[in-house]
């Protein structure tokens, strides 16, 4: 640490008259005065360290909110699945007004399927269309999500199923009444019992039950995942809602970069099969999952940051009162630092002392300070439930931070001493 | 209480850091000015002085205040600089030097010895006296040898451990010119270093710089006490910023013996 320091008054001078001296005193030396001076005022001292202590704290603690907030963000939009194109119907415009999204009946089961043959980089595709409905089993019931899709729509979400089976493509040709339950559902119809081979009705319509969901949890926007069930998409558009267009298209690229582009791919090839002429709006909407992902991630950071730019000022704040503190000390011990310099201590000799005394204030207040914003992150995550996730980064730059403050805001107090004049100081009373 | 019996000056030391250097003057003075310039009024502290001090000699500076001689004194404690004029340390020019030299001057080739003693506070003998050798950059184990040494010199090196509130004011002064002593300076210089110190105690003081002396060590010493000055071999007087008189002492009394008439203290 002190070699920054050291490097800037270690320079050895040898007179003409044979006068040398230069080659600094030892560090060990100097820090143990330092050590000994702060600990004769030890209130004064801890007091101004406080300062140091909450700010470091905060940054700590904050930061590790933050970042603990962006790493969840990230893992519930990986949980929704990787390099995923989410197509979804759109708003239609008839004569000035506007309906709302999904509106559009246009989007259709051959849309995915020349979306499946035409876009090279899409590997998979599901389609996707809802409604709400009543479930029942024996004498509990539960109003949920009942989506209609096929088999692969749990294998481009990475779902896995926590106990039986996905419903087949069978099932979706035969438009059979199978039904897979979310987590969510399970638990408020079953319990703990095992739910498979059992039968629920979904409105009037017994459905047999082939398998359960692992929990998926909140997604990114804070909607429960795990509360919807899910039927082959044929029997939901001819048995339960009597519709035959799609909500939605899920489609997976075979990486990142491609999705950008089936992207564009994807967007032209409807618009030429909805017969929509240049200048029209498109009734359909191509998301990009990884855009929103960037979004999230985005907004994190730059929540991150604002926090800890607050917090930041609570240590500039922490830095002013060690100036004050060893102005005041400087004041106080004048007689001292006349004698020292009537002794011999050269200006970078005085300068060097105060300046490793507020450096060694400010540094076991960063540490005290680590320490303080590691607790509150602990104790946040206990009471709040949050995810907290303090980096090594965070923790070194604190070190490393609240040094800089103790160097910046100790320096005019130093040099003030320092160029003391020792007569005058000798006088000091 | 220390008694005098304790007082050991350890000679070879003394002798070494006090060689003679043939005809090479230890002070040398040369037609020094000194100005302040206080805004409107100027200040002729000093209005031409010419000293020289040989190695060995002991010298009393009087005067009363606005005499000049603090000034001179700062001077001579390279404090300060002269405005114009000259002044030989061991024949090296040190009237010019940059701070940072002066300083290093300060701390090898000098011992300050102060009125009010000056020691750090809540700050042992020992580390107070360890303080010039910390600046001159010596080995940690050199350093603790050196202030061990030096304390034994003016009869405290039982004392090494006490803070200065714990010890009176004779003994602080003795810790005080230990530190002066710390880096074998080749002159000390004492500004008033009886004024806080009862009689006996001032003759105690003076025994010891007498037995300094003897050994070899040149002395300069600021005081407005004639009692105190006839210790020294040679008086020097200053008024209004010059040299009035200048004469050697003749008579001189032993510290020593003027003690032994004093009525012992009781304890």
């Amino acid at each position: 640490m002190g070699s920054a320091i050291l490097a800037i008054f270690g320079s050895s001078v040898i007179l003409a008259n044979g006068f040398k001296q230069g080659v600094f005193m030892d560090l060990l030396a100097i820090l143990r005065i330092a050590i000994r001076a702060l600990t004769r005022n030890k209130m004064r001292s801890l007091l101004t360290m406080l300062g140091i202590i909450i700010g470091v704290g905060a940054v700590i603690a904050t930061v590790g909110v933050g970042q603990g907030a962006q790493q969840q963000v990230q893992d519930q939009i990986a949980s929704m699945g990787t390099n995923l194109l989410y197509v979804s119907a759109g708003s239609v415009n008839k004569g000035g007004i506007r309906l709302g999204g999904g509106a559009t009946k246009t989007l259709v089961d051959d849309d995915m399927k020349a979306i499946l043959q035409e876009v090279p980089t899409i590997s998979e595709a599901a389609p996707g269309a809802g409604a709400s409905a009543q479930v029942v089993a024996d004498n509990q019931n539960w109003y949920t999500r009942v989506t209609g899709t096929e088999p692969q729509y749990f294998d481009i979400r990475n779902w896995n199923f926590a106990q039986g089976t996905n419903f087949t493509q069978d099932d979706v040709t035969r438009a059979t009444n199978v039904v897979v339950l979310g987590a969510t559902v399970q638990q408020n119809l079953f319990g703990n019992a095992n739910p498979v081979g059992q039968t629920v009705r979904i409105g009037t319509l017994p459905f047999q039950v082939v398998g359960v969901l692992v929990p998926k949890g909140q997604s990114g926007l804070g909607q429960d995942q795990d509360d919807g069930v899910y039927v082959p998409i044929s029997t939901l558009q001819k048995k339960i809602t009597g519709q035959d267009w799609l909500q939605y298209i899920m489609a997976s690229a075979t990486s990142q970069p491609a999705s950008y582009a089936a992207q564009g791919q994807i967007t032209s090839l409807l618009r030429d099969r909805h017969r929509i002429r240049s200048g029209q709006d498109d009734d359909f909407t191509v998301r990009n999952l990884a855009d929103v992902a960037q979004l999230a991630d985005q907004s994190s950071k730059v929540m991150t940051l604002l926090l800890a730019s607050i917090a930041g000022v609570s240590l500039i704040v922490g830095g002013i009162g060690i100036m004050n503190i060893m102005l005041v000390s400087v004041t106080e011990r004048t007689r001292e630092i006349g004698i020292r310099i009537a002794i011999g201590a050269t200006e970078s000799d005085v300068l060097r002392q105060f300046l490793s005394e507020s450096v060694v204030l400010s540094l076991a207040g960063g540490v005290a300070g680590i320490v303080f914003g590691v607790a509150s992150a602990i104790t946040i995550t206990r009471v709040f439930g949050w995810n907290i996730l303090i980096s090594p980064t965070a923790v070194a730059a604190a070190v490393v931070f609240s040094m800089a403050v103790g160097i910046f805001f100790g320096f005019y107090p130093a040099r003030k001493a320092a160029l003391l004049d020792p007569i005058e100081a000798l006088r000091f009373e | 209480m220390a008694t005098l019996a304790q007082v050991e000056i350890n000679l070879q030391e003394l002798e070494q850091s006090a060689t003679p250097e043939g005809a090479v003057p230890v002070i040398q003075v040369e037609n020094v000015h000194k100005f302040y310039d206080l805004g409107e009024t100027k200040v002729h502290a000093l209005r031409g002085v010419d000293l020289k001090i040989e190695p060995g000699e002991f010298v009393a500076i009087m005067g009363s205040s606005g005499s000049g001689k603090s000034t001179f004194m700062n001077m001579l404690g390279c404090l300060d600089k002269p405005s114009s004029g000259r002044y030989l340390l061991e024949g090296a020019d040190v009237s010019q030097l940059e701070k940072k030299d002066l300083a290093a001057v300060r701390n090898g080739k000098l011992g300050f010895v102060f009125q009010g003693f000056n020691l750090l506070s809540r700050t042992t003998a020992l580390e107070n006296v360890e303080l010039p050798t910390l600046y001159a950059r010596m080995e940690k184990a050199a350093r603790l040898a050196r202030a061990r040494e030096v304390l034994e010199m003016v009869g405290l090196g039982d004392r090494t451990d006490h803070f200065p509130s714990q010890l009176s004011g004779g003994q602080q002064q003795r810790v005080a010119i230990a530190r002066a002593l710390a880096n074998r300076p080749s002159i000390l210089l004492a500004d008033e270093p009886t004024g806080n110190l009862d009689s006996r105690t001032s003759v105690e003081i003076m025994q010891i710089f007498q037995e300094l002396n003897d050994r070899g060590l040149t002395i300069v010493l600021v005081t407005h006490e004639p009692d105190v000055a006839q210790f020294a071999k040679r008086i020097v007087v200053f008024r209004d910023g010059k040299i009035r008189h200048d004469d050697p002492v003749r008579k001189r009394p032993r510290a020593a013996d003027v003690l032994a008439t004093l009525p012992a203290v009781d304890e």
